[in-house]
């Protein structure tokens, strides 16, 4: 635990918090202005937020702690991730914690809890839900794990720091055919997990497409802004992820208030840019029926393990 | 006195002790005085277990006990992990049985059954040579066999149960008997030493013979696929302080066999054992996943994630031989050491898993999945105690199995760089069974918990639960305690399991650290404690900033949306069949359900519907495909054979007559 790690952990945790929201308002704008819309701007989400956070906090009747709890810990487990991964700075605030295993179980646990809240509810939309969002989950998990191998086989640890600082160190391995299949499977691993098109449309309400408003149709006020905060804060996490474990230039290595200046510009660079390509493919891409998801996962998962592959015969 | 001794002596008196008193004592009596010498007959066993993995090794040879072969006892560290299990899983299934025992489970053969069954669990790890070892196998399928057909009276499905158990679990004593013999052939004597010095003799086929026929058996012990079949059937069936100690305690000695005699007696091997291993451990730990997630059945689903979890151990285990061929002797410790702590971590959370799925069975008379659900109102203690288990088992942090599988995973990361090339096409596969099946187990373990407890009673019997009694509560109480310790601290654990692992393939403990689980010899760092503390300190901090920004911070109760249709019924919840739909769909091709759809119409239309009846049933397709030929064709030889006793005696002596002149026959031809 080094000076710079901790002074970098709450810098991220600032700057993800204080910024997640924000890519989900470019997001939407982007696609409002391609759709032809005014849109209702980049700031939008943080005053939805402002507007649930002073609302009288509820709980359907029936419901157990489980209900309260999870938007704590969907919150509390992508801020841990967003303390100790490295998005500004390689010097991690607890390098014991930055595994990459670790960081995606943790963020696996918080969509569990979401999906038990869902069925704590005990109505129909939580119940279905939960089922989908669990499905979606035990799928991409394999592909997850893969491409982390694959990954890690490379930097010879699964430590995120690491990895990273393996990329620093060695940029000609980021064009190897290994890299790059990775690559592309772990982005439809996150475009699964964070509910975007093709695998989950965000701003439906149909029951017959929704899966993660389906779970957490029953929230209302700051239980609400939680889930909603913990979403954009996920969404930016997976894209840093996949942003500082392929293209790490920028991230701050050594001490410094300038270097630390630049990591925050260029994580924030690095995101905005992922997540306005995000934005402008989710125009063109129609939500792919449930039971085809399963194919687009298996597809990425075979990927992963030719990236796998590939990374032990052409090391 | 040596601690191992004093402790496995003691166990045994008190043992025997419990077994006459449960014989002598009267029935109100009897559960009290039975739990109470099982859990101090496991205290000791666990005593000397822990001695046992802390160094002290203790054998002996008492000639006088058993005639020709004598009996031989050998407890070294891999004894000590499976004898500290075995004992810690009975303290608390014999506190939790006192108050499950009261409901027709205090007759004597049940009660005198119980702890000759904790003692033979003690002492099939304890056990030093090949006469013992059997003794001690055999007495502990005989007692586990009597505490299976406990409630026979109540259920027809019960002794259907119990002769799946008996005749697979005799099927595999044979086979490990033939592993064991063919092993000590050569050697000087039955004992576990002899054969170890004879091992290095061994022709490669008569070696590999004994290996296979003690996978074969030790794997029938462990649910491995195919071999599984007894497994979902007993353990549902049995009730479920006993169905905790098969499941936490019994399926173990599988393992312990498989490395008792490929790593320790033989010595390693050549690279397909290991190869084989690690495949029949993938294919089980997946099989047994998706069997578990579309179960209906509490407990059944409990039974299929045992299979799971042994699958996963035995991946350990064959990375470990695997390793050891390869020469990477630190990679094969680390192996191990994942495979010895998920044994440990198993243990803990499916001991807790069972007692908790028996208290539900207790207070609501079913393990029907589809009529359970709002237990948090009702069982308090019951659900924290599930939920518990069910976050350990699910591979999440902070949860038991996330460190044993984070160790697996470190292991098969790091071999991959230092692999031939059939390693490097079975690792990658590894890691991805490894994943699908954590994934999966998610996916259990959020429907168990999720619509077994959460939500609103689906039936009757979960309407009008009630919590259980305390004796019950407090082993549940001991099984949590053990996993929250192994969640969060493993390091308590680890160093003695690594050194365990490190002896046992000739290298130094893979392991060290004491917040931090540091690898040594390969980069590799992680600290659940840390993990633990972030994730408890995260959510100080957002619910301090939820109070701090939040304007009313009253809680008010409100209303379902029920889309203005009026209230919602528990009818219109998803059930765990529901639930799991999805996934079955998309394993359609491997779990083959069986679904029939009835649509009855009514009388005087044909497009109205009166009603619609869906049954679907997801039938173990390795047993249709794999046993079901086999009962058939050892039935038509049973039905061929009875031809030929037609009774007459006439007919019986010319067989007699027969069989004689061809033995004569033969006799004069080979000689």
């Amino acid at each position: 635990m080094n000076p710079l790690g901790v002074a970098g952990g709450v810098l991220q945790a600032v700057v993800i918090v204080g910024g997640a929201p924000l890519v989900v308002g470019l997001m939407r704008q982007i696609r409002a202005r391609l759709e032809g819309r005014a849109g209702a701007g980049v700031a939008q989400p943080w005053r939805d937020l402002r507007k649930q956070l002073r609302k009288q906090p509820a709980s359907p009747r029936g419901t157990s702690e489980i209900y309260r709890s999870a938007p704590v810990l969907l919150v509390a487990t992508t801020l841990v991730v967003a303390v100790v991964a490295p998005f500004v700075t390689t010097a991690s605030a607890l390098p014991a914690v930055a595994d990459l295993f670790v960081v995606v179980a943790l963020l696996a646990l918080g969509t569990v809890m979401i999906a038990l809240a869902g069925i704590d509810t005990g109505t129909a939309f939580g119940g279905m839900g939960a089922s989908r969002e669990v499905t979606i989950l035990a799928l991409v998990e394999p592909t997850v794990l893969v491409a982390i191998f694959a990954l890690s086989v490379r930097a010879g640890s699964t430590n995120l720091s690491a990895i990273v600082g393996s990329v620093l160190d060695d940029p000609a391995r980021l064009v190897s055919p290994a890299s790059l299949l990775a690559a592309v499977a772990l982005v439809v691993v996150i475009v699964a997990e964070t509910g975007r098109l093709p695998v989950d449309n965000p701003a439906t309400h149909l029951e017959l497409t929704m899966v993660h408003e389906a779970m957490v149709l029953e929230y209302a006020g700051p239980d609400l802004a939680l889930v909603e905060l913990g979403s954009a804060m996920r969404l930016s996490v997976y894209l840093g992820l996949l942003a500082n474990l392929f293209v790490p230039w920028g991230v701050a290595t050594g001490p410094g208030v300038a270097a630390l200046a630049v990591g925050v510009a260029a994580f924030a660079v690095k995101v905005t840019l992922l997540a306005a390509a995000l934005a402008l493919a989710e125009v063109f891409l129609a939500k792919l029926r449930l039971f085809r998801v399963p194919e687009l996962l298996a597809g990425s998962f075979l990927l992963a393990l030719l990236s796998v592959t590939t990374a032990y015969v052409l090391v | 006195m040596n601690p191992v001794e004093f402790g496995l002596a003691a166990a045994v008196a008190v043992g025997l002790a419990g077994t006459v008193a449960a014989l002598l004592v009267p029935r109100p009596a009897r559960p009290g005085v039975t739990g109470a010498c099982v859990a101090v007959a496991g205290a000791l066993g666990l005593t000397a277990g822990i001695a046992a993995v802390t160094g002290v090794t203790w054998s002996v040879h008492l000639p006088a006990v058993l005639p020709l072969a004598g009996v031989d006892l050998a407890v070294d560290g891999l004894s000590g992990v499976f004898l500290a299990v075995a004992g810690a899983v009975a303290v608390a299934a014999g506190i939790y049985g006192i108050g499950y025992a009261r409901h027709g489970l205090d007759g004597r053969a049940v009660q005198a059954a119980f702890p000759m069954f904790v003692l033979s669990l003690l002492l099939v790890p304890a056990a030093g040579g090949v006469g013992t070892f059997g003794l001690c196998w055999e007495l502990m399928a005989l007692s586990s066999l009597i505490l299976v057909l406990a409630e026979h009276r109540r259920r027809p499905a019960v002794a259907s149960a119990g002769l799946w158990y008996a005749v697979m679990t005799h099927l595999g004593f044979v086979a490990i008997l033939v592993g064991l013999l063919v092993a000590a052939g050569p050697a000087d004597g039955g004992s576990f030493a002899a054969i170890r010095a004879a091992a290095p003799g061994l022709p490669p086929a008569v070696a590999g013979l004994a290996f296979m026929a003690c996978l074969v058996g030790f794997g029938s012990k462990a649910g491995i696929v195919p071999l599984h079949a007894w497994l979902p059937r007993a353990h549902p069936e049995a009730p479920s302080h006993v169905s905790a100690l098969m499941s936490a305690a019994m399926v173990n000695l599988g393992v312990y066999g498989v490395v008792r005699v490929g790593i320790d007696l033989l010595g390693g091997g050549p690279r397909w054992w290991w190869l084989l291993t690690l495949a029949v451990g993938a294919v089980s730990a997946v099989y047994g996943i998706l069997q578990a997630v579309v179960a209906g059945d509490l407990k059944r689903l409990l039974g299929h994630s045992t299979t799971e979890n042994m699958g996963l151990v035995l991946v350990g285990v064959g990375a470990c031989g695997l390793f050891t061929v390869d020469g990477e002797a630190v990679l094969a410790a680390l192996a191990l050491t994942a495979a010895l702590l998920h044994v440990i971590g198993h243990a803990a959370f499916k001991t807790l898993l069972f007692l908790s799925a028996g208290s539900v069975l207790h207070a609501t008379g079913t393990r029907d999945l589809d009529a359970l659900g709002g237990l948090r109102a009702r069982m308090p203690a019951t659900t924290a105690a599930f939920g518990l288990g069910a976050l350990a088992a699910s591979a999440l942090p902070p949860g038991t199995a996330f460190v044993s599988e984070w160790l697996l995973l470190q292991s098969l990361v790091h071999g991959l760089p230092a692999a031939g090339v059939v390693a490097s096409i079975v690792l990658p596969l590894g890691v991805a069974a490894v994943a699908l099946t954590a994934g999966l187990a998610v996916a259990t373990f959020v429907k168990a918990f999720g619509v077994g407890f959460l939500a609103r009673p689906r039936g009757s019997g979960a309407a009008g639960a009630r919590e259980s009694p305390p004796t019950m509560l407090a082993g549940m109480a001991l099984a949590a305690a053990a996993c929250v310790g192994l969640a969060i601290a493993p390091m308590l654990v680890l160093p003695a399991l690594a050194q365990v692992a490190g002896t046992l393939t000739r290298t130094g403990p893979p392991v060290s650290g004491a917040v931090t689980i540091e690898l040594d010899g390969v980069a590799g760092a992680m600290s659940p404690v840390l993990l633990a503390a972030a994730l408890v300190a995260g959510c100080v901090v957002v619910v301090v900033l939820v109070r701090v920004s939040a304007a009313r911070p009253a809680r008010r109760e409100t209303r379902l949306w029920d889309c203005g249709g009026g209230p919602l019924t528990e009818r219109m919840q998803y059930t765990a069949t529901s639930f799991a739909e999805p996934l079955q769909r998309v394993f359609d091709n491997v779990l083959q359900p069986v679904q029939d759809i009835e649509v009855t119409h009514h009388r005087e239309s044909q497009y109205l519907v009166e009603a619609v009846a869906y049954r679907r049933r997801v039938p173990d397709r390795i047993e249709r495909r794999l046993y079901e030929p086999v009962l058939a064709a050892v039935a038509a030889w049973g039905r061929a054979g009875r031809r030929l006793a037609t009774g007459s005696v006439h007919l019986y002596l010319g067989f007699g007559f027969a069989v004689l002149c061809g033995a004569f026959v033969m006799l004069v031809v080979t000689r």
